[in-house]
Order: structure tokens, then C-alpha cells, then sequence
């Protein structure tokens, strides 16, 4: 549909697709790495879990109720982590978290289909939504257990 | 879709939308519709004139100098302070302490009452729809002495349950404090039954009034209670200003807040001697110009009638439900009879924080999340809700864009 409201920017058709229908959804098998993240302006809530097999994260899924743009940002977040290592996943989760901020521009090329998700940057106020499950990622990598707060 | 007439206000409402300057500003193109009113009201011309009055025309530090501007900028704080007595119904002008607003007069109660009553064992009784200020201070406050704090439970209607309440209510209780109006269901509660339950068992009673002030005239005698707390911001006055209102043998009996200049009558290193209250709750330089400005809200409210005021606003909320039902999977939180103008609700399918972002875009202004009552979000099940609350400068109009704007975030999330 058209958006006269100019929102497009930010709720992109890949974000609508992710929330409404988001992938890796559910309890990974055999995950032996989790996290909880938890924004504590909204109260979403969701767990991250990692397969993570000699270094590389076999595969990731999540579960939890957020809204389209954490949902997006976790679906989408699942897929990219998908035969990354360990420190490439660290790094990933660094520069999305700084692009989101708007502290460095994003990359095209390397954010992939995270791109969907540089309107966020527009909204201050909806950083917190894009970045929880990558809090969460961090957490699950460094000190799998805990919970990762967006503040 | 027809609102119906455009306004059933008993006072102008064009005019009075001409007092808010802000209520003409463009957002994302539109013009504002704001329905964030539990959250922070706007200011009317009044209000914003009467604190720049005081720094144009006599401005200085209160009750120190002996020069003209002190005098004046004292003579419009402590009218204020009169003016405010009236404005809750109390007997005496010492009996109104001026604080930063309802937070910090519920943490002023919290830790002085609580030091000079609750021992090990005691309880505070709460309700289940308080907001975070009237659940934080008085577990903080607990903790000190090994009170605990217990919490009445609240009905699917989100009203107060009263026998769960009456059963609470123990010869442990030594603090009731209560919400007036629930800032996220709207509901009303029964101050003055809880009050006189609540006394009968010798217990102390304080009231979060924040988001009754606003909406009707109160009357702390008649309610019955020990402690008022109301906020400026909330009442068309400025931030960072507000009432505590206590029993004037309460105010000398509990022990002072903060320690500092103007709270005291004579310091000495072997020891100190307070100042009579309310001076002795006011330690420190006060927001100088903050109470003129609530004074001046005061007055308007009251000019318009809290009678005027009420009916329109119930007026809107009608609409505003009547309207959100219309549309499938919306479901409202906080359905007890007699309640404010606040309407609570969450949408299928549609996350609070995604409708407030296509609200937003709208040009309508609504509050979105938990609304600062996490414990009555997990009484109802949800994260969060998206809340419309209305006030006295509100119309039809702006409700119908409200209902659009859901529709249209629900064909955009739905899909």
C-alpha cells in the first residue's frame, strides 16, 4: 500500500516481511549458546539462541514478542549470522549497532539485507528496537546467560 | 465517517485552543493532535505568562534579601502557596509544600513518614494500578526497617478490589497509599472509602493525585486522607513544580526531607533546630518561578469549571471508545464506569511502539509502552498498551484521526 504518512522509509516492505512472517523463529535444536535481551523503555523481551560448532555459528533462532522492528531486525539477524565465526559475528554486531546510532554510515555492501533496516536511523526514539537483539547477540557470544539490556 | 457535532465543550473551544500557543505547530506536515495529556499537558498563555512575569519584572532568590526584587519574587511564591491551598481545599497555606511534582512529594512521604512510623514487620498497602512513583519510594523506604510492601489486586475491569483490599488491611498496616486516578486505566478510585478503611485501622493515608488535579476539583478534607500529592506539568502548569499536601500535625510531627538553607532556624555544629513546615521540606533555592506559573493554571482551570472540563472530556473519551470497538481486534484496558478521560488499548497484530510511530506520522500525538505501571502490564498480560488521553483543548476531530490512524496501521502491519 502507499504510506502517505512518509513512514515508508522506516517500516521498508523487507521489515513488514520479517515481522509478519520472521524467520528462524522458535527453540533452535542443540543451541549451546543463549541470551535474553530486554529493553527496558518498552518492556520487549527476547531470547536469542546460537548452535555456535568449532568457532562458527551453525545457525541461530529467537523467540519472543517485540515490535515490527525488533522482530525484523531479530529474523533478519538469525539469517545473517548464519557460517559467520565467532569474531566476525562480534564485528558484525558492533557496526550494525554504531550504524543503527547513526555513528558511522552503513555499508551497502556489507550489511547485506540488514540495509533494510538504516530508516531506523531517522528515529531516535526506535534505535533501542533495531539494536536489542544484537545487545542480546553479544551477550550470547561473551557471557552467554545473562541478560542484555538496550540501556 | 461523521463526528458529529464539532465540539459539545460548555466554554469556547476555539478560543480556548487559542490559549495554547503549541496547539497551532505543524507535525510531519499536520497539525498536532496532541493525546499525550496523562503524560504532560501543554501550557496555556496565562501559565507561560506568569513565569515570565517573574523575570521581567522581579526576579531574585526568595525569603533571603531585604531588597525589592526578593520581595517580589517571595510575594508571587508565597501567593502561589496560598493559591494552591485553596486550589486542593486545605486549611492553611503551611500545610502546601512546594516539591518538583507528584514524584518527589510520594518519595518526601515515603522516607519521612516511613521513618517516623514503619518498624520491622509493618506493611504498606498498595494498590496493583500504582504508578512506579508510589511503589518505588515506599520499597526503598521498606527496606530500610524490613517493612514490606503489599498491593491490593485490581479487577478485569481494572478497577480496585475492594475486598481483596479490606483483606490486606491488617493491624500490620501502618501506610495505605493510593492512586486517585490510574494514569494508565483511567479508573477512579474510591479515596474516600479507602481513606476512612484504612484510618479505622489506624493506618496513615497518602494519595498520588497527579492525574486527578487536571481532570476534578479536590477536596483533601472531604477524601480523608494524611497526604496529596499533585504535578504541575500535568495540570496545564510547568515542570518541575508541584504540590505535597499534608495534615499540619503531620508536617511537624515526621522528621525533614533534605537538609540545607531556608529549611532551618539555627544551625550550630552541636546540633540543628528545624524551621516550622513548610519551610522545613524546603531545603535549598525552589524552582523560583514555578509556582506562579501553577498558580496560574489553577486559575485557569478554574475559570473554565472542572464541571465544563469534565463533560467535554468524557464527551471525547466516549468517542474515542466508541470509535476504537468499531474496529476489529482492538481491545481496551480499563473499562470501570465513571472513569477519566484515558483510553487504553492494544490492536491486534500491531505492536504499542509500531502505532506510535504511524500515529506519530499522522500528526497525532499518543503515549506508547508501560506506561510506567509494569506490574499492572503483567496483570493484564500485555508488554504494553498504546494510550490516548485527552484534555480540556482536545476535539471530535482529533479522536477521528486517532481511529484512522489505527486502521491505517493496521492494514499496514497486518498486510
Amino acid at each position: 500500500m502507499n504510506f502517505s504518512g512518509g513512514f515508508a522509509d522506516l517500516y521498508r516492505e523487507v521489515i513488514l516481511d520479517h515481522s509478519r512472517s520472521p524467520r528462524n523463529f522458535g527453540r533452535l535444536e542443540g543451541a549451546n549458546r543463549e541470551a535474553d535481551g530486554f529493553n527496558p523503555l518498552c518492556g520487549d523481551r527476547l531470547k536469542l539462541l546460537l548452535r555456535v560448532e568449532e568457532g562458527t555459528v551453525r545457525q541461530a533462532s529467537f523467540v519472543g514478542d517485540g515490535c515490527a522492528i525488533s522482530t525484523a531486525s531479530a529474523s533478519l539477524l538469525t539469517e545473517a549470522l548464519r557460517g559467520l565465526g565467532e569474531t566476525e559475528a562480534l564485528e558484525l554486531s558492533d557496526r550494525f549497532r554504531r550504524m543503527a546510532a547513526g555513528e558511522i554510515e552503513p555499508d551497502e555492501a556489507e550489511l547485506g539485507k540488514l540495509n533494510a533496516l538504516v530508516g531506523v536511523r531517522d528515529y531516535p526514539m526506535r534505535v533501542k528496537c533495531a539494536t536489542l537483539a544484537w545487545h542480546a547477540l553479544r551477550a550470547a557470544l561473551e557471557r552467554s546467560g545473562e541478560v542484555a539490556q538496550t540501556e | 465517517m461523521n463526528a458529529g457535532p464539532a465540539t459539545t465543550a460548555r466554554y469556547d473551544l476555539e478560543r480556548v485552543r487559542g490559549d495554547f500557543p503549541i496547539l497551532t505547530e505543524l507535525v510531519h506536515g499536520r497539525p498536532v493532535a496532541y493525546l499525550d495529556n496523562a503524560a504532560s499537558a501543554q501550557k496555556p498563555r496565562a501559565v507561560l505568562d506568569a513565569v515570565e512575569r517573574i523575570h521581567c519584572t522581579g526576579y531574585s532568590n526568595i525569603h533571603r534579601a531585604v531588597h525589592q526584587f526578593a520581595q517580589r519574587a517571595t510575594d508571587a511564591y508565597e501567593g502561589a502557596r496560598r493559591r494552591m491551598a485553596a486550589f486542593v481545599g486545605a486549611d492553611s497555606h503551611e500545610e502546601i509544600v512546594f516539591v518538583r511534582g507528584a514524584t518527589e512529594a510520594l518519595n518526601l512521604v515515603a522516607s519521612c513518614l516511613g521513618r517516623h512510623v514503619l518498624r520491622e514487620g509493618d506493611e504498606v498497602l498498595l494498590t496493583g494500578m500504582e504508578h512506579h512513583s508510589n511503589i518505588v519510594p515506599w520499597q526503598m523506604a521498606c527496606e530500610f526497617v524490613g517493612a514490606r510492601v503489599v498491593a491490593a489486586p485490581v479487577t478485569d475491569r481494572g478497577e480496585l478490589d475492594l475486598d481483596g483490599f479490606r483483606e490486606l488491611l491488617s493491624d500490620r498496616t501502618r501506610i495505605v497509599s493510593v492512586v486517585h486516578v490510574s494514569n494508565t486505566l483511567g479508573t477512579v478510585n474510591p479515596v474516600a472509602e479507602i481513606a476512612r478503611m484504612a484510618r479505622e485501622r489506624g493506618a496513615f493515608v497518602c494519595v498520588d493525585g497527579a492525574q486527578a488535579a487536571p481532570h476534578r476539583p479536590i477536596r483533601v478534607r472531604e477524601l480523608g486522607c494524611d497526604f496529596y500529592a499533585v504535578s504541575g506539568h500535568k495540570m496545564y502548569g510547568p515542570s518541575g513544580i508541584g504540590v505535597l499536601w499534608g495534615r499540619r500535625r503531620l508536617l511537624e510531627a515526621i522528621p525533614p526531607y533534605q537538609g540545607g538553607g531556608d529549611m532551618i532556624r539555627s544551625v550550630r555544629f552541636s546540633g540543628t533546630t528545624y524551621a516550622d513546615p513548610p519551610a522545613k521540606f524546603e531545603a535549598g533555592t525552589p524552582h523560583i518561578t514555578g509556582p506562579a506559573g501553577l498558580a496560574a493554571a489553577a486559575d485557569y482551570l478554574e475559570a473554565l469549571g472542572f464541571d465544563a472540563v469534565a463533560a467535554h472530556e468524557e464527551d471525547l473519551r466516549a468517542l474515542a471508545e466508541r470509535r476504537l470497538l468499531q474496529i476489529p481486534g482492538v481491545r481496551i484496558l480499563g473499562t470501570a464506569p465513571g472513569k477519566a478521560a484515558v483510553v487504553s488499548f492494544v490492536v491486534e497484530g500491531v505492536h504499542p511502539h509500531d502505532l506510535g510511530t504511524v500515529l506519530d506520522h499522522e500528526g497525532v500525538a499518543v503515549r506508547a509502552g508501560h506506561h510506567c505501571t509494569q506490574p499492572l502490564m503483567e496483570r493484564f498480560g500485555v508488554p504494553a498498551t498504546t494510550r490516548a488521553s485527552f484534555g480540556l483543548y482536545n476535539t471530535r476531530e482529533e479522536v477521528d484521526r486517532l481511529a484512522a490512524g489505527v486502521r491505517t496501521a493496521i492494514s499496514v502491519f497486518r498486510g
